[in-house]
């Protein structure tokens, strides 16, 4: 049941084969089996799941089911959730209890899908390896010795050993796509502004979108069709029209212009890494598409710049934490100054409590022109970089990361090594434009990932691209040996 | 740049967030560090470039002022630290 894509799902829901209570009970006592390894899921949220399969059983029996009607999916536990936990992986919201659903959450359970819980991820998504959340660290399925990535570490360990069929996850500087290709998935980042972000914990709002995490490109399109949209609730929603994401997913891909950045293939690029992307660029080349080198001369400004605009950001959006309306107090504050301090040093990991530092100190007085203003700057030439680069080519390709998974522990006492992590993905972000990462093959039987980069709202073009080739490989058919 | 006890302390108050004394030595070496990746910044010209702010350079959306909401203070309130009579409550402020 588990290896089956969200279309065959559908037609066995839709044809009676078995019926959403049952697949949802198949997706639980695989997380009761194997939850405990990974630490993939902060909270199960049985009984609300069972409740929503019922209801699904009955929208099928009534033929008022859609595509994804019945179909069971993890949240990234940044998402609010009306009546569930929404933690954000921290104890600041440890106790917090959404009084109301992310705008994705109510478009989701709008199609009938069945939310099985919330799934692990840094603290308030800062960090690349998912240590850094208060529930414990994530373990990668492939190796449980290894991260799966982060922040959307474990919406990426719950897909990568089919605890669920599909799962939602939030990209700032690459938290979709890199644990996708850490842990072998089709993860995609749309463009800003695509999804909603209302309901959905900030983090650096010019920067975080929602995004599927999924086994295949069909699947990611599937959840997008659900996903994507304006929303009069987030001020910087697009109103746009969204098509149909898996109407073109068989396009031919004769003629495509893939551009090589040779930023992307530096120094800092494990030579085994560059050999698998090397062998996906010419399965491309085989699948029609010609290839061009091009150049981000800026690549290099993007963790720097990031470095600045999503602590600036974040400091500013977690100050609503303030230990007064919701989330963590600390007991007996003597005045309301120890209140706010208390609760907030209390609440915080060490990681969240450096970048709002690095924030505050990048927009106290006297520093914002060289800082924040020299960031947003730095941000236009990164921009206007890709801007250039799609007059001359259709998609952007190269690594999602340098490496493969690395050593649970390996980088967490230094930050700037594991900011490094990111160095592909960021410059995305910065950009606004959408970024996918697919399963490309493996080095020493860890996965590694291929990623795509399109201009403005051509998600429907890149999941085409993956698609084409998820028809041609079945390396993202691959599953680690202790969760077939 | 390198911060020092003091950059620490001060920063630490600005954001409202209370420090262990013994963690500070850590905390302004890690902001040293990150501080010296972000000055790379400051190799490349940007003085002519515009700042972006939106990836469309797009523009605040205004809406006609109506209330659409309902009150939901009991609701919100709900999940308050502590509240009496429709307020939260913090440490006194006004003599």
């Amino acid at each position: 049941m588990h290896n089956k894509s969200l279309s065959e799902l559908s037609t066995s829901l839709h044809n009676g084969e078995f019926s959403s209570v049952e697949l949802t009970q198949h997706y639980l006592d695989r997380i009761n089996t194997h939850n405990g390894k990974l630490n993939a899921f902060i909270t199960v949220a049985e009984d609300h799941a069972l409740k929503q399969a019922h209801a699904a059983d009955l929208r099928l029996q009534q033929k008022t089911a859609g595509k994804l009607t019945g179909i069971p999916l993890a949240h990234k536990d940044i998402f609010c959730t009306q009546g569930l936990r929404t933690s954000c992986a921290s104890k600041m919201l440890d106790n917090f209890i959404s009084p109301y659903n992310a705008t994705i959450v109510e478009k989701i359970n709008a199609a009938g899908m069945v939310t099985l819980g919330k799934t692990n991820m840094d603290e308030f998504a800062m960090g690349s390896s998912n240590e850094t959340s208060f529930y414990g660290a994530v373990k990668n399925p492939w190796d449980t010795d290894r991260v799966p990535g982060g922040s959307s570490g474990g919406s990426a360990a719950a897909m990568a050993a089919r605890l669920a069929p599909v799962a939602t996850g939030t990209d700032t500087g690459g938290s979709i796509r890199q644990p996708a290709s850490l842990c072998n998935l089709t993860g995609l980042k749309p463009t800003y502004g695509r999804v909603s972000r209302y309901g959905m914990i900030a983090f650096a709002s010019s920067l975080d979108q929602a995004g599927p995490m999924a086994k295949s490109a069909e699947d990611a399109a599937l959840l997008l069709n659900e996903m994507a949209g304006f929303d009069e609730r987030d001020s910087t929603s697009v109103e746009r029209d969204v098509p149909d994401y898996t109407a073109n997913l068989n396009d031919s891909l004769e003629g495509l212009k893939i551009g090589l950045p040779k930023e992307f293939f530096d120094d800092g690029l494990d030579s085994d890494v560059a050999a698998t992307i090397d062998t996906a660029i010419k399965m491309y080349e085989s699948l029609g598409a010609t290839i061009k080198e091009i150049t981000l001369p800026n690549t290099g400004l993007s963790v720097p710049t990031y470095y600045v605009v999503a602590p600036a950001e974040c400091s500013s959006n977690l100050s609503r934490m303030d230990g007064v309306r919701f989330g963590h107090r600390c007991n007996e504050p003597k005045d309301l100054d120890d209140l706010y301090a208390r609760s907030r040093g209390e609440g915080f990991g060490e990681e969240v409590k450096r970048r709002i530092m690095i924030g505050t100190y990048a927009l106290s007085a006297g520093y914002y022109d060289a800082y924040y203003l020299k960031a947003q700057q730095c941000r236009r030439l990164i921009s206007d970089d890709f801007k250039r680069a799609f007059n001359d080519v259709d998609v952007i390709m190269g690594p999602t990361a340098p490496t493969t998974a690395f050593k649970t522990g390996e980088k967490t006492d230094d930050p700037v090594a594991m900011y490094l992590a990111d160095i592909y993905t960021i410059s995305t972000n910065l950009a606004g434009l959408p970024g996918m990462s697919i399963p490309a093959g493996f080095v020493k039987g860890l996965p590694v990932g291929l990623q795509l980069i399109g201009n403005y709202f051509e998600e429907a073009k890149l999941l085409n691209i993956a698609h084409r080739y998820q028809q041609a490989t079945d390396w993202h058919q691959q599953i680690p040996e202790t969760f077939k | 740049m390198s911060l020092d006890k003091t950059d620490v302390e001060k920063i630490a108050h600005l954001a409202r967030l209370a420090i262990d004394d013994a963690a500070i030595p850590d905390y302004a070496r890690e902001l040293t560090n990150i501080f010296k990746l972000v000055e790379q910044m400051e190799q490349v010209d940007t003085s002519n470039i515009l700042p972006m702010a939106h990836p469309f350079d797009a523009h605040q959306r205004l809406r006609p002022d109506v209330v659409k909401e309902t009150n939901q203070r009991e609701l919100f309130q709900s999940i308050a630290p502590k509240t009496e009579a429709g307020v939260y409550l913090v440490p006194q402020v006004i003599e």
